[in-house]
């Protein structure tokens, strides 16, 4: 699986990197971000594209885990 | 609130945030300035005596306001949570470029919206600016520009300009006399809103702000990037909000809100070609600071250390600003503002550059 770490960093910088990895098709892909406007940003666009998005916390960080809907 | 996430929640927030910048002028701010971070920055650095422009000098309610009223929602949201160390520096020279900006248009992208609300068509040239230098920054975003990561910090780097600001809201109300206060009559930083009144605004703006994550130079960016609409849908409300209130204020009162022109507008200059230089570099270093001044006052209330050293540097760069002689006036742009306004760009060509084509080593 694709991941995507893109921890310690800020918008719109994390979902540039979503969509980079978003380019390769595939149909499952992790991404760490560790702020809320991160995950709601990378959440939205993920949606966007067409994928299911779960999120989990761990202290602070949010691992998203897209799935193509 | 999940609310808050959607599209309209920030529009709510919008439409009360133009209806709050509206009623601020009523209740005593300058014309067409209910809000402006750049302008209330600058007054706030007068007033603590670091420039001596004597008609600007006040230490404003509303940004102390947005600053504890983010930091007190981050907290109650569990939300808070002191970061920095993406290049601070880098941060405080593009936050004192964004003032250099502002300065000559006078108003940041906050009151650019209010400007345009209340019928001052310069502001139209100042948009142009604005979107165009949003646009070179999205270039350099697109091309890679990162200034790196951010990483977990102590609580009290976060609490610090939380802190400050009860110690300016202190200030403000003792009055000890090494603070500043423009005289009656003596220039927009007389002019102003009971102190409960904006620092009750302020509060009110921080928190809808740190909620929806509003940003002035974030909707077009997120619109050209993502086609995503969401922030920029914030930036409309405002200005219809404050538009309708502004009118229905003109209609219900005898004072004049809303006056359609060029010439002869509140706290405003003609010359657009400087109006839209102004707020290009505004926009493009805004874009690489990743958010407009309110924004960056609203990430400092969240514990973002490296969003308060770009707030530090719009201080430093306002009391430069006057000291230098760089701020336009309502006659226009000064020679060494101009001066200022280039060199402020090819900086931020410099930084943007630098941050996207290096060598990783």
């Amino acid at each position: 699986m694709i991941k995507v770490d893109a921890r310690g960093l800020s918008c719109p910088e994390p979902v540039i990197m979503t969509r980079q990895a978003l380019l390769s098709g595939d149909d499952a892909y992790e991404v760490l971000v560790d702020n809320h406007a991160s995950r709601e940003n990378c959440t939205r666009y993920a949606e966007s594209q067409g994928y299911k998005v779960s999120v989990s916390e761990n202290g602070g960080e949010y691992t998203l885990a897209l799935t193509k809907a | 609130m999940k609310v808050f996430n959607g599209k309209m929640g920030i529009i709510i927030a919008g439409i009360i945030i133009g209806i709050i910048a509206s009623l601020l002028v009523f209740f005593g701010n300058p014309a067409n300035m209910g809000f402006c971070i750049a302008c209330f920055v600058r007054d706030t650095a007068g007033g603590l005596g670091l420039h001596s422009a004597a008609a600007v000098q006040y230490i404003r309610p509303e940004i102390i306001g947005i600053i504890l009223g983010s930091f007190l929602i981050a907290v109650g949201k569990k939300e808070f949570s002191p970061k920095g160390g993406s290049a601070p520096l880098t941060r405080f020279v593009l936050g004192f470029c964004v003032m250099i900006g502002c300065l000559m248009f006078l108003g940041c992208p906050f009151r650019m919206i209010i400007r345009l609300a209340g019928g001052d068509l310069n502001a139209v040239l100042g948009f142009v600016g604005f979107a165009l230098g949003i646009l070179t920054g999205v270039f350099f975003l697109k091309k890679g520009y990162s200034l790196k990561r951010t990483y977990k910090q102590p609580v009290l780097e976060g609490t610090i300009v939380p802190a400050a600001s009860v110690v300016l809201l202190a200030l403000l109300c003792l009055a000890p006399s090494f603070i500043h206060f423009t005289e009656e009559g003596g220039g927009p930083g007389a002019k102003h809103a009971a102190v409960l009144i904006s620092l009750a605004a302020g509060l009110i703006v921080g928190v809808l702000a740190q909620r929806t994550r509003l940003c002035m130079a974030g909707g077009l960016r997120d619109i050209v990037l993502f086609r995503d609409g969401r922030l920029l849908s914030g930036f409309i409300a405002i200005f219809v909000s404050c538009l309708v209130c502004n009118l229905i204020l003109t209609a219900a009162t005898s004072g004049t809100y809303f006056t359609l022109g060029f010439t002869g507008q509140p706290i405003a200059h003609t010359d657009g070609l400087w109006n839209l230089l102004g707020m290009y570099t505004t926009g493009f270093a805004a874009i690489l600071l990743g958010g407009c001044p309110l924004r960056q006052l609203v990430l400092t209330g969240e514990g973002n250390s490296d969003s308060a050293s770009a707030v530090l540097g719009l201080l430093v760069g306002a009391a430069f600003c006057h000291n230098f002689g760089l701020a336009s006036s309502a006659d226009g742009p000064t020679v060494n503002g101009r001066i200022a306004v280039i060199l402020a760009i090819v900086v931020v060509f410099i930084i943007a550059g630098a941050n996207t084509f290096r060598k990783e080593k």
